[in-house]
């Protein structure tokens, strides 16, 4: 007996994240002793189904990976094997694919709002619970998913797992009018954005600000989703291509996900609060302004406050949408002529939860050799480790309950799809006296 | 009359839903695919008064057991254990109902699966449970079935999101 207590916190099951995973943290005394976030299943599977598959597949298998964000798998394949082949797109595709994103933006941040996070804030076990009290903001959150929705099926040719993306275009493009019939639903959903930020803006907050990396695209004339460079905050700034002179993943033993961290400094955050923070001038001024209205201005380091960043980006992408529909002139071709050679081609994009890492080697016939996906989740992983060990601290003298509550809360802040990450999570907390 | 096969075809014996649709199809019967979660499948239901869902579901029976419920008159359990995908069949039916949005019938037809892993085969068991079920969705049709009310657990497959 050494006179000082150890307690374990252990969850074995973590949920309203998208997949399954564990999560273990030891406290000695005021002391986190350990903390280990277990991740199951071969989290390479995909990696290794691409192999020997021709690049035409590439959008519909990797669109597979996550029924959450199958745009940003289709985008980052698509933008990587056009690079490989040096294929330009017109200017209409590049709208097109960034409305296609705004629809993923709108379905993956109202679900993760109100319907994976908000029952934290608000004290619910889950949605359910939640919705017998606050009927009126479930509904709000079923219409905007289904206007994200209906953006991902005109031009995606379903909902889930879209099909119409190929390299170099779409197989279908929408006509003027298609895009001019979802301007009135985008008004609705713009304004329930609106008031998803003065919402969430009203939630309380646990203290916890972090020195954090911040790591995302960053494009010259807007705010971040297919293109860009990558920059961080503590000086990174690169060209795609470079990702992996600069990130490397490692093996840890407890999981099977790999963890990602920036070479020679550690771990680093993706997603919303690294965006808002790296390209808040590039947001539209309606956006900045409820965000300022908000009061939040960058740079925000609390991971709780993830919730109204996602709302701001939230209103970000329904006017963002709107512009697009404005703009829109059908292209001349669905999609350009592709040519394929021997290469080798990178790209990142934004995907709702952070930049989503796609490379792929091909052959001369246009047969993928390697392929090498880094979702955002695996680079936010040790992120919340780091996080969690910090704030395991302040929870100690805590009840087990509302400690394991408090720990489940902030690695919901990252909206971790630990599907994409590993395809399976469980997160445990337990706490022993000795 | 509705019908919707709910699951993901690469996450193993979650793939039953949508293979049970597609063996209706071929006998040019029509029925939906749903493979996203609680909130599409309300959006999928929304406007019909009669519905068959079918999905992989873990119940503690032998795998390829086919049960049948109706789950318009009791409220079934979402404390199921693998429900760790964010929100699936069973927690879509207990938010439909409370936000009135359940159709007025509506049967669940649950497929005992065994493994959910990505990328892994189908249990061979569950060939047996396909066919069985479009039996019963053919005599469905023809008006001629009865089910029981839920159990008190019903945990659908863990991949009816990836």
């Amino acid at each position: 007996m050494t006179g000082r207590a150890a307690k374990t916190i252990r969850v074995e099951t973590l949920a309203r994240v998208e997949g399954e995973g564990s999560l273990y943290i030891k406290l000695v005394g005021e002391r986190v002793a350990d903390v280990k976030l277990k991740i199951y299943e071969p989290p390479r599977f995909f990696e290794a189904f691409l192999r020997g598959r021709h690049f035409s597949e590439a959008p519909d298998i990797t669109a597979r990976i996550c029924g959450i964000c199958p745009i940003a798998y289709q985008m980052s394949a698509v933008h990587a094997i056009e690079r490989a082949f040096g294929v330009q797109i017109s200017p209409a595709i590049r709208l097109l694919r960034r409305l296609f994103y705004c629809g993923e933006w709108i379905e993956s941040h109202t679900l993760h709002i109100y319907m994976l996070h908000a029952p934290d804030f608000l004290g619910y076990a889950d949605v359910i619970a939640m919705a017998k009290d606050h009927r009126a903001l479930v509904e709000k959150a079923l219409r905007l998913k289904k206007i994200g929705n209906r953006i991902m099926q005109l031009l995606g040719g379903r909902e889930i797992h879209p099909i119409s993306a190929a390299v170099g275009g779409f197989y279908k493009v929408p006509t003027k009018q298609q895009l001019r019939d979802l301007r009135e639903d985008l008004e609705w959903a713009l304004a329930a954005s609106l008031e998803t930020v003065h919402w969430t803006a009203g939630l309380e907050f646990p203290k916890f600000e972090q020195d954090y990396e911040f790591v995302a695209l960053r494009h010259p004339n807007e705010y971040p989703l297919n293109e860009g460079r990558l920059v961080s905050n503590r000086g990174l700034d690169i060209d795609t291509a470079e990702y992996e002179d600069h990130f490397v993943e490692l093996q840890v033993k407890h999981s099977n996900a790999l963890h990602s961290v920036v070479r020679g400094r550690g771990s680093y955050l993706v997603g919303p609060l690294a965006r808002f923070n790296l390209n808040f001038d590039k947001l539209p001024a309606i956006a900045r302004e409820a965000a300022s209205d908000a009061r939040m201005r960058p740079p925000i380091t609390n991971i709780f406050q993830s919730i109204v960043v996602r709302a701001v980006e939230l209103v970000f992408a329904c006017d963002e949408a709107l512009r697009l529909i404005r703009e829109y002139e059908p292209p001349a071709a669905p999609r350009a002529d592709v040519h394929n050679r021997i290469g080798v081609g990178q790209a990142i994009t934004e995907a709702p939860r952070g930049i989503l890492y796609h490379r792929y080697a091909l052959d001369e016939n246009g047969m993928i050799l390697t392929a090498k996906i880094v979702p955002p989740t695996s680079q936010n992983q040790k992120r919340i480790e780091d996080d969690l060990r910090e704030y395991a601290g302040q929870l100690v003298a805590w009840p087990i309950e509302e400690a394991t509550w408090k720990c489940e809360q902030a690695i919901r802040s990252y909206d971790p799809c630990i599907s994409c990450a590993t395809h399976f999570l469980k997160l445990v907390v337990d706490r022993n006296e000795i | 009359m509705l019908i919707i096969g709910c699951g993901n075809q690469q996450r193993s014996d979650d793939a039953v839903g949508i293979l049970v649709t597609e063996k209706l199809r071929k006998l040019g019967i029509r029925a939906d695919i749903c493979n996203g979660g609680s909130a599409e499948l309300i959006e999928a239901w929304t406007g019909a008064k009669d519905v068959i869902v079918v999905d992989a579901v873990v119940t503690g029976a032998p795998v390829g057991t086919v049960q049948a419920w109706n789950i318009r008159e009791t409220p079934i359990s979402v404390a199921a254990p693998p429900s760790t995908h964010g929100l699936g069949v069973a927690e879509a039916i207990e938010l439909a109902r409370i936000l009135d949005r359940l159709p007025v019938r509506l049967r669940i037809y649950g497929i005992e699966g065994r493994r959910f892993a990505a990328g892994g085969e189908i249990s061979p068991e569950l060939d047996f449970a396909i066919d069985e079920v479009v039996r019963k969705i053919i005599e469905d049709l023809r008006g001629n079935n009865e089910c029981s009310s839920p159990p008190a657990l019903l945990g659908c497959g863990p991949g009816t999101r990836d």
